[in-house]
């Protein structure tokens, strides 16, 4: 096995077990932290892959920005984990079932595509992930998406400080 | 490495952030496992921007942009996933300021 094989199953393992904390720790804060391995495991596959603008920003957008908010307003709110009710089990147990049919499907309908047959990715070369590249094609073909994600942002940010804000009225 | 590795991966994933929305109540965590499942997403773009840019490169001289548009839809889809988040966030402190729970099922009417 070479080095890049054992990277692949070391980072999708962790990954995948930090998903799964994710979803069964009690405590919320426990929680925003294995999501920030889940991260860091993606990012690391982002590297792998040569895609180095996007392991970057995966890191300082998600892992930095929105898991700081994530963690702040789990502490504004002071969860603790008898917050929560335990839902039926036959409920969880249902959304489990679902949700493994859901992997089932999916699975064997990748394993049948005639598309995705003896296709490899290109690992750790090819020059398409980096900034430079990715900047030309963004600010030519791309250039009005980008401008329309700043009246995203702002409508954005207006609408969270509306919601935050205090109702004065009542 | 073969495409479909990181199909079964992302797939896995993916269906964590589906179980995880079905099964928990806590508002924050569904949101959490709603960022799990973009990240899937994001990574099986990559893959497969980096599956064509193989197979173009191989053959050409020049050197090809072909597959940037898969890693500009990631760089999107992580803009947009910014800006849902802060919404999203506020709408849930707004829920908990009112009913003082961050638990789904007091939302099951959204009217009083």
């Amino acid at each position: 096995m070479s080095i890049i094989q054992i990277l692949f199953y070391l980072l999708s393992g962790l990954a995948v077990f930090a998903a799964l904390m994710v979803l069964l720790s009690k405590n919320p804060v426990h929680s925003v932290l294995w999501l920030i391995v889940v991260f860091f495991a993606i990012s690391g596959h982002y590297i792998m892959l040569n895609a180095q603008f996007l392991a970057i920003v995966n890191l300082i957008v998600y892992a930095g920005a929105i898991m700081v908010l994530f963690l702040f307003v789990i502490m504004l709110m002071n969860l603790n984990s008898s917050a929560e009710p335990g839902k039926h089990i036959w409920m969880k147990l249902a959304g489990v079932v679902a949700g493994g049919c859901f992997l089932i499907m999916l699975v064997s309908l990748a394993s049948q595509a005639p598309e995705m047959t003896n296709k490899t990715v290109q690992m750790k070369e090819g020059n398409i992930g980096l900034i430079k590249e990715l900047g030309k094609v963004l600010f030519s073909d791309f250039v009005l998406p980008f401008e329309l994600t700043s009246a995203l942002f702002l409508s954005a940010m207006v609408g969270a400080v509306v919601l935050g804000k205090k109702d004065s009225t009542q | 490495m073969p495409v479909n590795y990181y199909i079964y991966f992302c797939l896995a994933l993916f269906s964590i952030g589906v179980v995880g929305v079905l099964t928990r109540r806590n508002a924050i965590i569904i949101f959490m496992c709603i960022e799990l499942m973009l990240n899937a997403v994001n990574l099986l773009l990559v893959a497969f921007s980096k599956m064509h840019h193989g197979a173009a490169a191989a053959g050409a001289t020049v050197p090809s942009t072909v597959g940037a548009d898969g890693q500009i839809f990631v760089f999107f889809i992580m803009v947009v996933a910014a800006a849902e988040v802060s919404v999203g966030l506020a709408i849930i402190v707004m829920m908990y300021r009112n009913i003082h729970s961050v638990d789904v099922n007091f939302l099951n009417r959204l009217k009083n």
